[in-house]
């Protein structure tokens, strides 16, 4: 009992990384633009202004948002084809 | 096929006569065999021709591949880059390894650049490397097994574990260090190797502690760790603080403005994720 106490929140594996990785950039591609970013201000069309000064936080996490779904669209495709099959096969 | 059996000899003695000029075709690795030629007529391998062409293409195209991998990896991991790292002597690693555990006498924080490229760690004491970390990450591996098994818990597959888990959470931190940096926007040089150099350097303390606690018990554990974790604080706090800080800021003047209090706090809260994985790391090593 000891010994699954001591593990319960180290024992990660550079495996339960990658799936963590795909499930977050996943979540984050699944966010519409239209549909939802905009309604809660979250749409790059509101994040304009601020020319001289740096942008905050709150417009760098909407770019990151929609870079990373620009970016990721088609590569997530594949790698949750890969992971779809691979589930699949070995559970 | 007639002229088989004295064609290797033909070869022979050309070879050795072309290994004279240097216009052979081919390698001359018929020179050694021609020696043990003169005893051994069946052992025709070595001064087959076409044997000697396919070694030499084979050692062509592994010259190739091997290029080939060389350009490839250096585009994935920055090789070059990583040499830098890695240019270390004694007398840095000593230096560095006393200023982890004791940064408080130092005065001169800055890294000095040569030409616009920062100078190589051989040279400059504040300067990050990757010596240190990496090799804490396998003492720290390897001392973990040891303490485990005089808890009597030790199987090899838990060195496996160890070194994964550690692994998995220092790639996060570098991460979320990476995203918080980002999100605040602050223009430092600071690379992503960097970044590692500075989440590797917890792992000395993190073997003293365990080591202390090996020796002399609990007690010496929490002193040492407590030690440690306090002088890697003010390692981290001292190190970040040119790096992130705005020039007006990093020299201790009061400095007003949202954006410099944002990257005071994310330098603090950087400095003190250290001693929090130190102790998460290791208190269930001593028991």
């Amino acid at each position: 009992r000891r010994l699954r106490t001591c593990w319960d929140n180290m024992a990660f594996t550079l495996y339960s990384l990658i799936q963590a990785a795909i499930l977050c950039v996943n979540a984050v591609a699944v966010l519409h633009e239209e549909r939802f970013l905009t309604k809660i201000g979250w749409g790059v069309d509101q994040s304009v202004g601020g020319f001289g000064d740096e942008p905050g936080i709150k417009v760098q996490l909407m770019n990151l948002v929609r870079s990373v779904r620009t970016v990721m669209r088609v590569p997530l495709i594949a790698v949750n084809s890969v992971c779809i099959v691979l589930l699949l096969l070995f559970g | 096929m007639l002229d088989f059996p004295n064609d290797p000899n033909m070869r022979l003695r050309n070879s050795s006569v072309d290994g004279a000029d240097g216009s052979q075709l081919f390698e001359d690795t018929s020179g050694a065999g021609s020696a043990s030629q003169a005893g051994f007529p069946g052992q025709s391998l070595l001064s087959d021709p076409m044997s000697n062409l396919a070694m030499a293409y084979g050692s062509s195209l592994a010259t190739q591949g091997r290029e080939i991998v060389d350009k490839n990896l250096d585009r994935f991991i920055p090789i070059s880059k990583l040499k830098y790292y890695f240019a270390v002597d004694t007398v840095y690693v000593g230096k560095k390894l006393g200023l982890l555990v004791f940064p408080y006498m130092h005065e001169n924080w800055e890294v000095s650049y040569q030409q616009d490229t920062p100078v190589a760690p051989r040279f400059d004491v504040n300067a990050p490397d990757l010596y240190i970390p990496a090799m804490g990450f396998i003492t720290y591996v390897l001392v973990a097994g040891l303490a485990l098994g005089t808890q009597n818990r030790f199987s090899p597959e838990l060195l496996g574990v160890q070194a994964s888990s550690a692994l998995v959470w220092l790639i996060m931190e570098v991460l979320a260090v990476l995203l918080s940096l980002y999100l605040v926007t602050v223009n430092t040089d600071l690379t992503t190797i960097d970044l590692l150099a500075f989440s590797g350097y917890k792992y000395v303390g993190m073997i003293v502690g365990v080591v202390a606690g090996l020796l002399f018990g609990r007690p010496a554990y929490y002193l040492s760790l407590l030690w440690c974790c306090a002088a890697i604080f003010v390692f981290m706090i001292r190190t970040l603080r040119l790096k992130l800080l705005s020039e007006a800021a990093a020299e201790g003047r009061l400095v007003r403005g949202a954006r410099n209090q944002l990257r005071m706090y994310l330098t603090m809260t950087i400095a003190a994720a250290q001693p929090i994985f130190m102790y998460w790391f290791t208190y269930h090593l001593i028991r």
